[in-house]
């Protein structure tokens, strides 16, 4: 039976819309990948001669910042791992054991990148620990690190699906976390003799081993009880409420679709995670700002910082214009709509949520002095006036279709958030920050502010320019567009 | 109203979907297109609204060539499927934004919905329930009675009478005739049923493997006609 499911994930895989479309962007993740991993096992190799030529005992070092290891993991894992979705509902009425089903979206989950990562580092310093005298218990330790990362991957999946699980856990992350910092309780005295326990004893490593098969007899067990159509495959409802939203009828037919695109923001899970992913934004400057990272302390960088502090919402939103219309993309295209008014309807929108980060940022004026909030006042003209267009130009190609509700409660992916959002700013952040370092190492740095908030009214100036180009895009690739939109998933 | 050039629709590989060397449909017609499926109807559809590209020919539209073009929108309006529909809108929401593209005021939009009242059966407007949420049959009236907003010139539905309990079917015939009565609308209806679309429309084209194989102005005989012409 599971030779049937794999061989239906493969096709799933290789015939679904983005695979064929995005192989730029396949490649690129895959050399993410191939350095993270080349990272991981060099630090995994060396990382034991490291730790000794600072003097300290490798092992036991390991030990005490494994159980902040494995915590990040874990937030990781919860804003970046997709949930096991697998198209259960044709299988229900098939001749399969539901217990199959579950094992198999569970097993799916095990060969993930986020735990097979680990064992880059984790196998390369086992095998340091060996050639340097270590004995066989170093593969229990090993073995219980990773029933450990297993642990996580399965808690994982409960997190994401059952707020009785997520809630008190950010409780004990959370008020460890701050007992650590105020120096009341340092749970690494307590974790660090345990992990270290996994290699001097025979039988602790037992403990981890046995977590793994609780937790994912957990998950298993919700999985397993949620497997009906009236509970974790039903669709949740949610119950309407008809706006009118009369004000906005003010602006004829850019009124009608920024009303539209209000109640997108506001009723879809989807949409929804991108309002507070971009408000999120809003506080990375305090990474810059506070001086608290050393690699942040330069001009250009703090640029950098400008215009992701108010470029939040224009990114994540901002990217998918138009695939945040693609479930309904046939009607808009029938019907008697401007691409023009679509676009500048967008584009509104983007500087309406720009605009609102950058008042909200005001708050960077009280505390870092006026000086920072010019910068971000510089990052959002930038934003409005050159940013704004690439985003828009880059989404016009972007075929990927959105699903807006996400509404399979169990088996949903949950997280909007993904890579592709990462990847696709640099770009956009390269060309500011070089405008500003330029400006800042021949002049002045007032000069630099300058440089970048005349590029943002520049390209404002190209506006019309830039909007024809995106029209043109979207009609030359509409029948395409239209075909890739109306594949799900 | 409606011309067909040599239009011709085929998929790479080869396979010819549809192929209609000429086809025209006058103004006030109504219009119905008959066929098993893989016949080529929504293909046809799609094509009159520009949502695929032919392979070769074109279609006008009152004077407009759809592919060339988008002054066609205007006096179009379709229902092809649930992707037709913003599923995060109420039922009104969807009306009156519709309604606002086609620039039609909301107490426009609101006479159109309670000549309709009875159509949606009580279960669709301050339903409380976003379009998502309701059922196919309701999702389809929904998407029928947003093309009539706007007194469009042409109205395309494809498979109306499908997921529609027998009530509503009758109701939808009756919303067909008196379109079809009005001499300034063309009607194209498609449909697996040829009872109903005996039923409403005056002429039924019969689509088979993308060819007409009939062309049939509707008689008492079409009925029969038609049935053999379908019996295995």
């Amino acid at each position: 039976m599971f030779k049937h499911f794999i061989s239906l994930e493969w096709k799933a895989f290789l015939r679904s819309a983005s695979f064929g479309t995005n192989v730029a962007f396949k490649i690129i993740m895959g050399i993410f990948a191939v350095i993270i991993i080349l990272e991981f096992s060099l630090l995994g190799f060396f990382g034991y001669n490291i730790l000794q030529e600072f003097h300290l005992e490798p092992l036991s070092t390991v030990n005490k910042f494994l159980i902040y290891y494995l915590v990040m993991d874990l937030v990781i894992r919860y804003f970046l791992q997709k949930m096991p979705v697998m198209n259960i509902r044709p299988f229900l009425s098939l001749p399969i054991k539901r217990d199959t089903v579950v094992h198999f979206s569970l097993g799916k989950t095990v060969i993930s990148f986020f735990n097979i990562i680990h064992a880059f580092f984790f196998i390369p310093f086992t095998i340091a620990l060996f050639t340097h005298g270590f004995g066989f218990q170093a593969v229990l330790w090993l073995l219980g690190i990773t029933a450990l990362i297993y642990s996580n991957n399965f808690i994982n999946i409960l997190l994401n699906n059952k707020n009785s699980v997520f809630y008190p856990m950010l409780a004990i992350v959370v008020s460890l976390g701050l007992a650590q910092y105020y120096k009341i309780f340092d749970v690494t005295n307590y974790t660090q003799p345990f992990f270290q326990g996994m290699y001097s004893t025979y039988y602790l490593f037992l403990i981890p081993l046995l977590l793994a098969i609780v937790t994912y007899y957990f998950s298993f067990d919700y999985f397993k009880k949620n497997l009906n159509l009236d509970t974790g495959l039903a669709k949740k409802s949610d119950e309407a409420k008809t706006e009118n939203l009369t004000w906005l009828n003010q602006f004829g037919t850019l009124g009608t679709f920024l009303k539209n695109d209000i109640k997108l923001l506001k009723r879809n899970k989807r949409s929804r995670t991108t309002v507070i992913m971009s408000f999120l934004f809003i506080f990375y400057g305090l990474l810059f700002y506070t001086k608290s990272i050393e690699a942040y302390n330069n001009p250009a960088m703090q640029v950098f910082a400008g215009i992701f502090v108010t470029g939040g919402f224009l990114f994540t939103f901002g990217q998918f214009i138009p695939s945040w219309d693609s479930s309904y993309y046939q009607l808009m295209m029938s019907q008697n709509i401007q691409y023009r008014e679509y676009i500048s309807s967008k584009w509104w929108l983007m500087v309406i949520g720009t605009a609102i980060s950058t008042i909200i940022a005001s708050f960077y004026w009280v505390f870092f002095g006026w000086e920072i909030y010019l910068l971000i006042v510089v990052g959002a003209i930038y934003n409005i006036g050159v940013n704004s267009h690439l985003v828009m130009l880059g989404g016009a190609f972007v075929k990927t279709p959105i699903d807006l509700t996400m509404a399979n409660k169990a088996f949903g992916d949950k997280q909007a958030f993904n890579f592709k959002t990462v990847i696709m700013l640099i770009p956009k952040l390269l060309v500011p920050m070089g405008l500003y370092a330029l400006g800042y190492y021949l002049f002045s740095p007032n000069i630099g502010y300058l440089f970048v908030a005349l590029a943002g009214v520049i390209g404002f100036a190209f506006r019309n320019m830039v909007f024809t180009k995106i029209e043109k895009v979207y009609k030359t690739e509409k029948y395409e567009t239209i075909a890739a939109y109306k594949q799900k998933n | 109203m409606i011309q067909v050039n040599n239009l011709t629709k085929r998929y790479n590989l080869g396979t010819m979907v549809l192929n209609m060397p000429n086809l025209e449909i006058p103004k006030g017609q109504s219009f119905g297109l008959v066929g098993n499926n893989g016949a080529g109807k929504t293909t046809f559809f799609s094509l009159l609204l520009d949502l695929i590209q032919p392979s070769s020919g074109h279609i006008i539209n009152n004077k407009v060539q759809v592919d060339k073009s988008e002054a066609w929108k205007p006096f179009t309006a379709a229902f092809i499927d649930e992707s037709f529909l913003i599923g995060y809108l109420t039922a009104e929401e969807y009306f009156y934004f519709i309604g606002d593209l086609r620039g039609q005021n909301k107490a426009d939009v609101d006479d159109l919905l309670k000549k309709h009242e009875e159509f949606f059966n009580g279960e669709i407007l301050n339903s409380k329930k976003y379009l998502r949420d309701l059922s196919k049959g309701n999702m389809k009236k929904v998407g029928i009675i947003a093309t009539l907003i706007g007194n469009p010139e042409v109205v395309i539905l494809d498979e109306p009478f499908a997921n529609l309990d027998p009530t509503t079917v009758n109701r939808l015939k009756k919303i067909i005739k008196e379109l079809a009565e009005d001499p300034n609308v063309t009607v194209l209806v498609s449909s697996h049923d040829l009872v109903h679309t005996v039923e409403v429309c005056n002429r039924i084209v019969a689509l088979h493997l993308g060819e007409v194989v009939k062309d049939i102005q509707t008689s008492p005989e079409t009925l029969k006609e038609l049935e053999a012409f379908f019996a295995v």
